[in-house]
């Protein structure tokens, strides 16, 4: 699931990977709504039951930004294969609740103001937009769904400066540790 | 006189019809109706067999429609609205969404592919299913 402005964002990897799997396009972060993503990417494991049965991993599945968030694939490889042909690794239900992120006041009318802004910026309000997304990334400020994701829509470089200003702020609840601006990344955002 | 507003709730946007006055946004029981599925009586505010009590009906049932921003408050329904632009955006509560998710029961969604062709997942039901958020950005 692509919480993506369109389906030409993340195109060339769906194409590129060739897949046999669904992958689909989340342009409204309905995914986000309903399971409370405030990250990507983000695995959740649901049994042949339709139960969740581990939910929000903060895991990669190449090592191509290993060096930004100090996360391997393997490993994690490794245990969904487990799962897959064993049955391995499925947590209780009890862990499974403790690991949901707790949803909020707060965190609910971020969405609200997200689906508002996006719709807003659907029909060309820009700056109307733009205070909606503010204002959504002031109620949810660990929500990189909401602040990170709105970068690109409002044209601004989501591996920028404004990124690394985010991740210093300290990283979404069950995500991303110890991110640091490289030389190449700062270089890239000001060509 | 009624304008056009847009309402989006549950990830849907709909163009209703709606009366602006002093900066309320007043929608008639038709449209919090058949957009909203909720209507106004005597005992409260009802949904099938659901009914929520209305504490300040004055504050909600105005001349022109009901006030969407009492009713918001009345159903515990976070509200994001731009009276200027003519739009507003309901979310979950907070209390719901949070029981959803506690139950484990995995929220059921249709989402399209690159073709535009919609999958639900409850389709998969019987497998493993492993969903993986991710994006461009």
């Amino acid at each position: 699931m692509a919480l993506d402005r369109c389906a030409d964002d993340p195109r060339p990897f769906i194409e590129g990977a060739k897949a046999t799997h669904p992958s689909l396009i989340d342009t409204e972060h309905r995914l986000a709504e309903l399971y409370h993503v405030t990250n990507v990417p983000t695995m959740i494991w649901i049994d042949e039951r339709g139960r969740i049965c581990r939910p929000h991993d903060s895991q990669f599945g190449t090592d191509t930004f290993s060096e930004f968030h100090h996360k391997h694939s393997e490993p994690y490889l490794e245990m969904l294969r487990a799962w897959v042909r064993r049955g391995e690794g499925a947590l209780d239900d009890d862990e499974s609740r403790r690991l949901q992120p707790p949803v909020t006041e707060e965190s609910q009318l971020a969405r609200a103001e997200r689906a508002l802004a996006w719709h807003l910026h659907g029909r060309g309000a820009t700056e109307a937009a733009a205070r909606h997304f503010a204002r959504a990334g002031e109620l949810a400020p660990r929500d990189w769904t909401i602040r990170r994701g709105s970068m690109p829509i409002q044209g601004e470089n989501p591996f920028g400066p404004g990124f690394f200003e985010l991740a210093g702020e300290g990283a979404p609840e069950y995500a991303l540790e110890g991110i640091t601006p490289t030389r190449d990344a700062e270089t890239d955002a000001t060509s | 006189m009624p304008q056009s507003f847009t309402l989006i709730d549950d990830g849907r946007a709909d163009e209703v019809q709606a009366t602006i006055a002093d900066g309320r946004v007043l929608l008639s029981d038709e449209v919090v109706r058949t957009t909203l599925g909720w209507e106004l009586k005597p005992e409260g505010l009802c949904r099938g067999d659901v009914c929520v009590p209305v504490r300040n009906r004055g504050a909600l049932a105005q001349d022109a429609g009901l006030d969407l921003e009492e009713l918001a408050r009345v159903l515990d329904r976070p509200l994001a609205i731009d009276v200027g632009e003519r739009a507003a955006a309901l979310a979950e509560p907070a209390l719901d969404r949070s029981a959803a998710l506690h139950s484990l029961l995995a929220p059921d969604f249709s989402l399209p592919d690159l073709e535009g062709r919609m999958h639900t997942l409850s389709e998969h039901r019987g497998k493993k299913v492993l969903l993986i958020a991710y994006a461009s950005w």
